[in-house]
């Protein structure tokens, strides 16, 4: 039982952060700036409890000049909208 | 050792018996997944390479990371150690979290690739085969290319474009100048690890000669015309450093051809200058590795494919970060980060015998002019024409016209990004 636990614990740590489906075109680097798990990523505004229409709505918004972002919005005017949802939704599933 | 895959034995007993040798090596070089996860090699456990390490483990694959050093010492933010406003401890990372991943770490240095035989060789002796190879081995400094700079020069004129004791070294030599001397920073021409990276320190520099040397002056001697943020760069010196950093450009005659450290010298076409501390930025090019595996071009970068990052020169092999030709991609940990998440995810689905989509890429690299004082460059790139390309509309610096508070959340942002990536990849 203890050694269960144990293997239970190792698993979990050694579980890395990669999801199972493919990441959409744009997705996977969004880790480098929010932290895919967990709270606040120090100052930069954490995504980790968003849902996936927060998300979506959020870039859409940036791209069309609305909001008080920094650099957001010049990223998202490289994605088109599906792109974001898809981004969105993948987001959200890898959690 | 890879196993035979029966219909290639089939139609191999046709074969002439020289015919099945050759044949027989090229299969057995192939991955074969019933057996057991494919084994990838990743040489090189900086940005680049720990985040490849990291997701080629986590898509399924047998993961063998090969890196000399027993820990990592990152350049982002390292320009804060230099001019003292932050310490080395916090640059630098361990490996335990990659093997708590499932990573095999080993501390060898790579001393050759053999892309026919799909075969590293590390320095101890040890071959390790592949399926495929990962190669992320960052920068050397190109010597060759600067008339009386090499490694012993150096140690004289600290290039500190690799964190580590070269940091420390120029670190030490600011805090020992008497105020009222002149630092001098030479910067090269593109393409170099870090595209803002000498205006970053030329900034922070500023901020330490104002702040504790006010007598003292910087003169930036630069190989290039135009650079990274540079309006943004050149709004804040105005602002903040007003007549203590001069910036010399190309056209000025700003161009170094050759340093005498004897003399703490620096030498243009027009001029000799005379440091109480000289920084020389080098002329860069892929590690050594990248030579030896035969992925660099004459440029002495690798040239990639867009879309899975396999080199153009040799079969097998990708290559990322720094030391790969990205196209309008910079040389960033961002950047390299990005690229690595997107390679091994390539490599993935190369192993499963099917073809990657075409990705996209992002890259947002924070600079500090002052320690309260950040600004941005980002860019989104895609695959075009062969080469990673701009998505139009998108990217650019921040805004010139920005509040103050504008710049004092783009410098948290700085440290924050910083904390987090190094966490996504060493954590």
């Amino acid at each position: 039982m203890r050694r269960l636990a144990i293997l239970a614990c190792v698993m979990v740590a050694a579980t890395p952060i990669v999801h199972a489906a493919e990441a959409p075109p744009g997705a996977s680097a969004c880790s480098g700036c929010h932290a895919p798990r967990g709270g606040a990523s120090g100052g930069i505004p954490p995504i980790a409890a968003k849902s996936a229409d927060e998300i979506t709505a959020t870039m859409l918004a940036y791209q069309a000049g609305e909001g008080e972002p920094t650099v957001m919005n010049r990223i998202a005017k490289g994605f088109t909208e599906p792109e974001i949802r898809a981004i969105a939704a993948w987001l959200v599933a890898g959690r | 050792m890879t196993p035979w895959n029966p219909n290639r034995r089939a139609v191999l007993k046709t074969l002439t018996a020289a015919t099945v040798t050759v044949t027989a090596s090229a299969a057995l070089s192939r991955p074969v997944h019933a057996q057991g996860a494919a084994r990838v090699v990743v040489i090189g456990g900086g940005f680049a390479g720990g985040t490849a390490a990291r997701f080629l483990k986590g898509h399924g694959l047998d993961v063998t990371l090969v890196e000399p050093n027993p820990t990592y010492t990152a350049c982002p933010l390292s320009n804060s150690v230099v001019a003292g406003l932050r310490s080395l401890d916090r640059q630098t990372f361990g490996y335990d979290g990659l093997r708590r991943a499932g990573v095999t770490v080993v501390h060898q240095r790579a001393s050759k690739v053999d892309a026919e035989a799909r075969r590293v060789t590390l320095g101890d002796g040890v071959a390790l085969d592949y399926d495929r190879l990962v190669l992320a081995p960052g920068i050397d400094m190109n010597f060759g290319a600067l008339p009386g700079y090499d490694d012993k020069a150096a140690e004289i004129m600290p290039h500190a474009w690799k964190a580590g004791p070269q940091t420390t070294l120029l670190a030490r030599q600011l805090e020992a100048m008497e105020d009222g001397g002149v630092v001098v920073m030479s910067v090269p021409a593109n393409p170099y690890r870090c595209p803002p990276g000498p205006y970053e320190r030329a900034s922070l520099i500023a901020h330490y000669l104002k702040t504790r040397k006010p007598r003292s002056k910087l003169i930036v001697l630069d190989a290039k015309d135009s650079f990274s943020k540079q309006r943004l760069f050149q709004a804040a010196w105005e602002k903040l450093y007003p007549g203590l950093l001069e910036w010399v450009s190309l056209s000025s005659g700003g161009q170094v051809t050759s340093v005498d450290p004897a003399s703490l010298t620096l030498v243009t076409d027009f001029d000799r200058v005379k440091a109480a501390v000289a920084n020389v930025i080098p002329p860069q090019k892929a590690a050594s590795i990248a030579a030896l595996a035969e992925v660099a071009d004459r440029t002495g970068w690798c040239p990639i494919d867009p879309v899975t990052f396999e080199s153009r020169l040799r079969p097998g092999i990708h290559v990322i970060g720094d030391a790969a030709i990205a196209g309008a991609m910079p040389k960033s940990a961002f950047a390299a980060n990005a690229q690595a998440k997107v390679c091994a995810a390539a490599v993935a689905t190369l192993l499963r015998g099917e073809k990657p989509a075409a990705p996209k890429l992002i890259n947002t690299c924070y600079s500090l002019v002052a320690p309260d004082y950040g600004i941005s460059v980002a860019g989104v790139y895609a695959p075009s024409d062969g080469r990673l390309a701009d998505v139009e509309g998108a990217g650019g610096t921040s805004p010139l016209d920005a509040p103050a508070s504008f710049r004092a959340k783009e410098a948290v942002y700085a440290e924050s990004w910083f904390d987090t990536i190094t966490a996504e990849v060493f954590g």
